[in-house]
């Protein structure tokens, strides 16, 4: 009598931890579906060119060879153009944040029909595609001189990625408790103070998140930069790449694997520094203390 | 493609009307320019050759120095279309004869008539101006072209015992099916299309059998037709991928470069491709595998003809400097200097004087094979019809693919071609 009671948790237990360890297989199987052509990309790299033509493909190259890199490296002017894919970046994500944080927090704290109706636009501006802007944005920055100049591209970067980072950062704003602002507010704090000494450390995860956007955004970016810089000594890292391909798709694989590998490794490098940051801030107020 | 539409036709009015306030670059006041020109050579022998071109030209015209620029395949027509409305367009704009017709009608791009050297033009055959010629004018130099050509896995052919054709007597498009079947078998096939962009590749082999695809009438307006001589070529890849199963059904949405690892493998016996993939193929090849290029199978007659759209370079109509551009292209375009940009570019030369150099005459990676077809070369059948890019994109490419696989018949792919098509042209020609 007594073997059935005690069989029912034990199977209890054996259950649960089939369950976890079926979770644990799918998470697996989704990292590896993830990282795919990550790892692709990094077996191509290595590869020599009749073993990227071969009908059987392997993982681990037979004779790894960094030729690729070394061809990619002698034939294209990687290194200038991830500087410039860097100094474009990394602008429209500094600048892109400093001109959100202060207007996402208008957006959350003054609730009026304007912030709604600034929030509304925000959302229908996302909806305007690219072939819609270029040509006016072409000619609006030949007007300000800013056509095959850096300046004129980031300009363009921070426009594109600014509604989305504001849109992002109006959420993390409207998460933070008020009654901390208040509280700053008793101590006499200004609307500015507050701001930088209670609000912006509150939402550095909200931060780094828009700024990895921004950043990620800007760097993988194609068509602007194609259009927009016209000297050799400007372009940026994605219009580089494209020199790696011919008429009608052809392509010279490995050293486009190579180089697109080498243009991957700053936004993996970015987004491990910041990584911690941001799914800190993703959990936050997930649970209620 | 679509993006491309919707881009021409949603700012074309209004950003010339804006782009009038462009300023225009002015000659210094010793009378020296700057020039700029737009390469699209992608390949490191081709780029070395074009900035070689450039420093010799630039080196005997201190007057007129050219800056080469580097320009891109991969979304060339939407850049130059916003650099045209801009007004930044370069001087010499390097591209090919099928992305022409929109900046040719649009008024983009310079009538070169009577500003190249008559050597250059009489050097270079009628039927290849033809390929740049829009309406009354002539707004690219067409300077390099590619045929189509079958890459064969030699020792399979030999053990199969087939005739192996040449330029001379290349096989008829049944003997093609016929070799095709007999080297099918134990899992491995006679042939492999790579049909990831089935239009032109079908159009441009269908002018052997008569087929062109577009008419125009007396009216000059353009309606498509697929009659028996348009459906002969696409039946022949019908029948060999659902009928006898000689072909692989599995290229079908391959680009060529995919079909490669089969064709070393032994999977694929013969590959149509174009003739600038022996590069790859002299790259990729394992050592000891023998390949040849043969011609692509002829038409009732031995007609061999087949449509290309060559490479050109054209004039930017905004340009202040089209004398100086023009001979600047009859440079790059002298009889020597097309022979190494053939070269560089593993393709064929327009020019006469060009193709009868020896070096494209040689035996080894098919040179010959190629240059013996120079002369079937024809304007692409869709080259200058308006309305052809949203066509092919909306209409011809998925009915062509769906045909292929064998999910429609003919009836079903002519309908889709012929009365879809037709409306679609329609729009571009009220």
């Amino acid at each position: 009598m007594t073997h059935p009671i005690r069989s029912r948790p034990r199977s209890r237990a054996v259950r649960r931890r089939a369950g976890r360890a079926g979770q644990y297989l799918a998470l697996l199987g989704y990292l590896v579906f993830l990282a795919f052509p990550l790892l692709w990309l990094v077996s191509t790299a290595f590869k020599p060119p009749r073993e990227l033509a071969s009908s059987h493909p392997q993982w681990i190259p037979d004779q790894p060879t960094w030729d690729n890199f070394r061809q990619a490296l002698d034939e294209q002017p990687l290194l200038r153009a991830a500087g410039n894919s860097l100094l474009a970046a990394g602008s429209a994500a500094l600048i892109a944040v400093l001109l959100a944080v202060p207007m996402a927090y208008a957006l959350a704290r003054r609730r009026s029909w304007l912030s709604r109706a600034a929030t509304g636009w925000v959302v229908v501006s996302q909806a305007f595609p690219l072939v819609l802007l270029i040509i006016p944005l072409f000619l609006l920055l030949k007007h300000l001189r800013l056509i095959d100049a850096m300046p004129g591209l980031v300009m363009v970067y921070v426009v594109w990625s600014l509604p989305f980072a504001l849109w992002l950062l109006t959420g993390y704003v409207r998460a933070l408790p008020p009654e901390l602002e208040e509280a700053a507010a008793v101590d006499g704090a200004g609307r500015l103070r507050t701001l930088v000494s209670v609000t912006v450390p509150l939402l550095a995860p909200g931060i780094a998140a828009t700024a990895l956007f921004a950043f990620i955004t800007a760097w993988n970016e194609f068509f602007f930069a194609l259009v927009l810089l016209k000297s050799p000594e400007k372009q940026t890292m994605p219009v580089v790449l494209t020199h790696f391909l011919g008429a009608e798709g052809v392509a010279d694989l490995g050293p486009l694997a190579a180089a697109s590998l080498l243009a991957t490794l700053p936004s993996l490098l970015l987004f491990a520094l910041l990584q911690r940051r941001i799914s800190g801030g993703m959990l936050a107020g997930a649970v209620k203390h | 493609m679509r993006r491309r539409t919707l881009l021409a036709a949603t700012w074309a009015a209004p950003a010339t009307a804006l782009a009038g306030c462009a300023t225009r670059r002015r000659r210094a006041a010793d009378g020296s320019v700057t020039l700029r020109f737009q390469s699209l050579a992608w390949q490191q022998e081709s780029i070395e050759v074009n900035k070689r071109l450039v420093r010799e030209w630039n080196a005997a015209h201190p007057k007129v120095t050219v800056e080469y620029v580097q320009g891109s395949w991969d979304g060339v027509h939407d850049q130059l279309l916003t650099a045209f409305e801009g007004g930044e367009a370069p001087d010499v704009i390097h591209d090919a004869s099928d992305d022409l017709a929109d900046f040719a009608y649009g008024g983009s791009l310079a009538d070169l008539t009577g500003l190249l050297p008559r050597a250059l033009t009489q050097d270079i055959p009628e039927h290849s101006w033809r390929t740049t010629t829009f309406g009354d004018g002539v707004f690219g130099v067409p300077f390099l072209q590619e045929p189509r050509v079958i890459m064969a896995d030699l020792d399979r052919l030999e053990r199969a015992r087939v005739r192996i054709p040449t330029a001379g007597e290349p096989w008829s498009w049944p003997e093609f099916e016929e070799v095709a079947r007999r080297l099918t078998g134990e899992g491995r096939y006679g042939v492999a299309w790579p049909l990831k962009e089935p239009v032109s590749a079908t159009l441009n082999l269908s002018l052997s059998t008569g087929g062109q695809t577009f008419h125009r009438g007396a009216d000059g307006k353009v309606t498509v037709r697929f009659d028996a001589a348009e459906q002969r070529v696409p039946r022949v890849v019908h029948d060999q991928v659902n009928t006898d199963r000689s072909a692989a059904r599995t290229t079908l949405g391959m680009g060529g470069s995919d079909t490669l690892p089969g064709f070393f493998d032994g999977r694929y016996a013969m590959v149509p491709l174009g003739f600038s993939y022996r590069q790859q193929i002299v790259q990729q090849a394992p050592r000891g595998f023998r390949w040849t290029v043969l011609p692509a199978p002829a038409g009732p007659g031995g007609d061999q003809r087949q449509g290309v759209s060559p490479q050109t370079l054209s004039i930017a109509e905004d340009s202040p400097y089209r004398e100086e551009a023009a001979a600047f292209i009859a440079f790059l375009l002298r009889p020597r200097n097309m022979v190494r940009l053939a070269l560089g570019d593993w393709m064929l030369p327009t020019g006469r004087q060009a193709l009868a150099h020896p070096a494209l005459h040689t035996e080894r990676r098919g040179w010959a094979t190629g240059t013996a077809l120079a002369r079937h070369l024809r304007s692409a059948p869709a080259q200058s019809v308006r309305g052809y890019p949203e066509w092919k994109d909306k209409i011809a490419t998925p009915a062509f693919q769906e045909y292929y696989s064998g999910a429609i018949g003919e009836d079903s792919l002519r309908h889709k071609l012929v009365a879809d098509g037709n409306l679609v042209l329609r729009r571009y020609q009220r």
